[in-house]
């Protein structure tokens, strides 16, 4: 499929190391795969600058599920209303 | 935790919450809300970009919830179910208000690998310096907001909101391969556009 010693022999290699990034990136690709995907990245350095840059995006991503999101007070406020439970929107803080 | 105060421990684990929600309890409803809420918000803001939409969609995801209790059948965790109601209500508003949205499915990437390393040829890479700065943070949202409805879909359901391809696929009624395509698109686009602040 391509040859790792010469990467730029055309575009194509790198084509198709982009094109199997995802599925290595995921564990989805075959060990062959993943072996010439490999032998790839450790002598091209364009595509081993796209797979440590889409590994850093994604880490940043995957950061955003650590963050407990915010609710504005307002919206929850509002909610609460909508759904008939202005009871307990009554007892806003405390109580 | 800020805003109204719900006792969550009147309920002792899910499967309380949801008989309490089948019974019609109001502080079901409530517990459900403020453990929940959260989540589906962030969600529909994503998904949608605009507070005011995602406001909506988050009534009526729990208007829905309450409405269609006795339709659940447990055979998922209640927040999936709710996110499930969410991203279908999002999908509505989308819909709607279509013409906000560029034409989907645009040929990309692939054939634009040029442009995916032009940017990030002379870029050096700090060595794991990923700490999560407010500034890249928000380079991050703004990346996200701007990918192309299709794309941004699928990706906040798989990598922000971490379901699986299949359940990204499902709640969005596409098949896997397009969700496959369409992740694969939208890592790329955004990798792209954070290439620069890696370095
Ligand atoms: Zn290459």
């Amino acid at each position: 499929m391509m040859n790792p010693h010469n990467p730029h022999a055309s575009l194509d290699t790198c084509q198709e190391v982009l094109i199997h990034l995802n599925d290595y990136i995921d564990g989805e690709l075959s060990p062959e795969l993943c072996s010439e995907l490999e032998a790839h990245l450790a002598v091209c350095e364009n595509c081993r600058v796209v797979f440590d840059t889409l590994n850093k995006t994604l880490y940043l991503v995957h950061q955003l599920r650590n963050t407990p999101p915010q609710l504005p007070e307002s919206v929850e406020y509002r909610l609460f209303v909508i759904m008939n439970l202005e009871e307990y929107a009554s007892r806003k803080k405390g109580s | 935790m800020t805003g109204i105060k719900i006792d969550l421990d009147i309920y002792p684990d899910e499967a309380a919450l949801i008989q309490g929600l089948k019974r019609g309890d109001p502080e079901a409803c409530a517990c459900m809300i403020k453990k929940f809420a959260p989540r589906v918000y962030a969600i529909a803001i994503r998904m949608l970009n605009d507070p005011n939409d995602a406001e909506e969609v988050l009534q009526e995801t729990f208007i829905s919830a309450c409405k269609n209790i006795h339709r659940f059948e447990e055979r998922s965790a209640l927040n999936t179910w709710l996110h499930r109601i969410a991203t279908n209500a999002a999908l509505m508003h989308l819909r709607k208000h279509k013409h906000r949205e560029l034409s989907l499915d645009d040929p990309i990437e692939i054939q634009g690998g040029d442009d995916v390393y032009r940017e990030v040829r002379d870029a050096t890479l700090a060595p794991d310096d990923h700490a999560m700065n407010s500034e890249i943070r928000d380079v991050l949202e703004k990346a996200i907001a701007s990918l192309p409805e299709t794309l941004r879909t699928v990706f906040i359901l798989r990598e922000v909101e971490g379901y699986s391809t299949e359940e990204t696929a499902n709640m969005l009624g596409i098949s896997i391969s397009a969700t496959k395509v369409r992740l694969h698109r939208a890592r790329l686009r955004l990798r792209e556009i954070l290439a620069p602040y890696f370095t």
